[in-house]
């Protein structure tokens, strides 16, 4: 890599910069080509993510049309397929998920930031990225096995405390009767709902404890001298300075959420009927419909299913893309990871 | 006024010809927040004292007073009795904002204690119901081939499951490292639009469903390209889930190496090419190593692609190109969706051997990831002062082969125009 200076440059007055001109040797020039190819590569394949499942989903779309979007059916030998409900109900899940896990993560990164004295601190960041490193195959048997019987308690109260909010209602379940039979209670959208949240809230805790620990120590001690408690201090300083960050890890959860495929396959009994009760036994997503139906599919059933996985791709890719913009446009968001 | 000015360093003389290095004023430590706010024995002695009374307030409601019941219950309304009385007790001493403050702190703690519980319950909870499957050598010596759903835990293993686990993961790492870091590098140096363009896009891929990942492999790898459904197929389906999270963790820690490294390297004449390899790649391979190993955790466990491209069987299957090849995760989840309980004690086995693997991974991960780019062990500091030490011999060397090789035409020239400068 040789360095010149223009040579008429020379006479120009000092104070302007210089203009620089590099000419790269031939070993430069096959570092450049051999990068920039690399990072193509990864394009191409991103891209080609999207462009084969639109290919491979392409004739069950112009078979069905635009009812692909209003049918609540999957019966694609019959002709009778769209992911209505099916989206509906991934969404109920994905919401039921981010809003168990959205308190926790944002108390457990405000903890972690500003409530735990400095020798822990390592510990705890260590156990939360450790809670978002366990597969979720585990958690898809914790929860069928253990949380799934001490859940269906939770719903019953809910039920019968609270079935007049329309949400909390279950059709064909009597909270008087004490010989009430538990099955309407299980495989339902809030148990799945409540696994998804194990995995979604470290994810969305790491975003915001990275965007927390960046407020400027001058505003935080301004606070402080200011008379403010260290709650006042969080309000008015940590909260408003880190909002960025707990909109864009807050969507990152729910893309990571609406994407959960073996957990949720795991605990709920398929059903194809929109409802919003979300403690009524039965549930639906996209990616445990591809995970059960992929093997016994016919060509034209695959494609269908390609459809699906193709809507799926679709909204976590806009989820995604807003919660980096997010993160990206917020104070604190230019050096930070998400 | 200007001669003075001028003049003035000529009577010196020196001081204007010496190099002067901007070290003078060393730059400002960065800021570093302050330890604030105290915690007096009085605070942890009422803390202490609240939480015993309305633990007792809470046993007599549920015993004695109320028909309430319940595990779940009970915690929750200790809780909600334990904050009412922790603020009544606080608002004795203290004033309102500071009632407040207690009160908050208190949720947090709890908030976070609430996940750590949960995180530790899913790890005891597998590891007590695989305890059984775990104790029986068999189980990491056998595969499945032998035994049926019926067959005491006794016999059959995942010998298998956890092969095919490794060979799965040791060709997705040979598919994804070099292009990831490379296009890490492409990222990071060169620094153009496209640059920024394929960082948004990589970005967005990190939250790929990982079901997505298996269908594409699914669409291209088997139905277009005619392959078998094999460990092949699931690697590469893991490649394209581990791809871009390794490309953005490795493209955050190169964004760490200082650039005055890279500004001191090209300043002495290297081609771009060997800054990376010698200076920039270096620096922050403890990083490098780190996120690697963060992919290989997420990779590892992912079923969801495996389901779809893999296959699953009960014997060994050592050859990753043809027939079906089954991993831990896999493994797990076929078998506790049979309805023996032996057979979900494997499953619950194949699951604790993943989580293992994934804690081990996760610890390696956090010693080397535990130092900042740039800072160095105790022995990679004893080896780069040694290397140092050789550099400056061999350089002395060469200097005194020039100067008794090429003396006469070097040092006359050099003569002449250093004397006067010296003093």
């Amino acid at each position: 890599m040789t360095t010149t200076l223009r040579e008429n440059d020379v006479d120009a007055p000092a104070a302007a910069p210089r203009e620089l001109v590099e000419l790269q040797g031939p070993s430069d020039r096959a570092f450049t080509a051999i990068t920039t190819t690399s990072g193509l590569i990864v394009l191409a394949l991103m891209g080609a993510v999207g462009i084969f499942l639109t290919f491979e989903a392409f004739d069950a779309l112009r078979s069905v049309g635009f009812s692909f979007l209003t049918t609540q059916k999957w019966e694609p030998d019959r002709n009778e397929f769209g992911i209505a409900s099916i989206l509906w109900f991934t969404i109920l899940i994905a919401g039921v998920a981010v809003a168990i896990a959205l308190p926790i993560a944002i108390a457990t990164a405000l903890f972690i930031v500003e409530v735990v004295p400095a020798r822990f601190r390592s510990w705890f960041v260590a156990l939360v990225d450790l809670m978002a490193a366990v597969p979720s195959v585990v958690y898809g048997l914790w929860g069928l096995f253990l949380l799934q019987g001490q859940a269906i308690g939770l719903s019953r109260w809910l039920n019968s405390w609270f079935g007049w909010i329309p949400i909390f209602r279950v059709d064909g379940a009597d909270p008087g009767s004490p010989l009430a039979n538990a099955t309407v209670y299980s495989a339902s959208t809030f148990i799945a709902g409540l696994v998804v949240a194990m995995m979604v809230m470290p994810i969305q805790c790491v975003v915001m404890r990275e965007v927390f620990s960046q407020v400027p120590p001058g505003e935080r001690e301004g606070a402080f001298a200011l008379g403010s408690t260290r709650w006042g201090m969080i309000r008015v300083v940590t909260l408003p300075f880190g909002r960025g960050g707990i909109i864009g890890g807050t969507m990152l959860g729910l893309g990571r959420a609406l994407g959960e495929t073996i957990a949720v396959f795991l605990i709920i009994s398929p059903r194809f009927d929109i409802t919003p009760h979300v403690l009524e036994a039965g549930s639906n997503s996209v990616s445990a419909l591809i995970a059960l139906r992929y093997n016994e599919a016919s060509g034209f059933g695959l494609s269908a299913l390609f459809a699906a996985g193709l809507a799926l791709f679709a909204i976590t890719l806009v989820v995604n893309f807003t919660a980096s913009w997010f993160v990206a446009r917020s104070r604190s968001g230019a050096s930070s990871e998400a | 006024m200007a001669v003075t000015d001028l003049e003035a360093p000529a009577v010196d003389g020196a001081p204007s010809r010496r190099t002067v290095l901007p070290g003078n004023n060393p730059p400002a430590a960065p800021a570093v927040a302050r330890v604030l706010g105290k915690w007096s024995k009085d605070d942890s002695l009422l803390l202490a004292g609240v939480v015993m009374s309305s633990l007792a307030t809470t046993a007599l409601l549920f015993g004695r007073l109320t028909p309430l019941s319940g595990r779940l219950g009970f915690v929750v309304v200790f809780f909600g009795i334990f904050l009412v009385t922790y603020a009544v007790m606080t608002s004795f001493t203290e004033s309102g904002p500071s009632v407040v403050d207690r009160v908050m702190t208190a949720l947090l703690t709890s908030a976070a204690m609430v996940a750590m519980f949960a995180l530790g319950s899913v790890i005891v909870y597998v590891l007590y119901r695989s305890f059984d499957a775990l104790i029986h050598l068999n189980f990491y010596t056998q595969d499945l081939s032998q035994a049926g759903p019926l067959t005491p835990l006794t016999e059959g293993g995942m010998l298998h499951a956890i092969a095919g686990t490794l060979i799965m993961t040791f060709l997705s790492l040979i598919f994804t490292v070099p292009l990831a870091v490379t296009c890490a590098v492409f990222l990071n140096e060169s620094g153009s639009r496209s640059a920024s363009f394929v960082r948004t896009v990589v970005t967005a891929m990190t939250a790929l469903p990982s079901i997505v990942a298996g269908l594409f492999i699914f669409a291209t790898f088997i139905l277009v390209l005619g392959f078998e459904r094999s460990g092949l197929a699931a690697s590469l389906a893991i490649s394209i889930m581990m791809l871009p999270i390794i490309i953005r963790a490795s493209d955050v820690v190169l964004r760490l190496v200082p650039g005055s490294l890279r500004e001191a390297s090209s300043a002495l004449g290297a081609p771009k090419w060997r800054t990376v390899w010698h200076v920039v790649l270096p620096t922050a391979r403890s990083g490098l190593t780190t996120s690697v190993i963060l992919g290989v955790a997420r990779g590892i466990g992912e079923t969801a692609p495996i389901l779809l491209t893999a296959g699953y069987t009960s014997t060994m299957n050592l050859n990753p190109r043809s027939n079906a090849m089954v991993s831990l995760p896999l493994a797990a989840f076929e078998l506790v969706r049979s309805p023996q309980p032996d057979q979900i004690a494997r499953g619950f086995g194949a699951a604790a051997l993943l989580m293992i693997l994934v804690l081990i991974l996760f610890s390696i991960a956090r010693l080397l990831g535990g130092r900042p780019v740039g800072h160095l062990s105790q022995r990679q500091r004893r080896k780069r002062a040694q290397q140092s030490i050789d550099d400056l011999a061999r350089i002395e060397r060469q200097r005194n082969l020039r100067e008794h090789g090429l003396s006469p035409m070097s040092s006359p020239q050099h003569a002449p125009a250093g004397a006067p400068n010296r003093r």
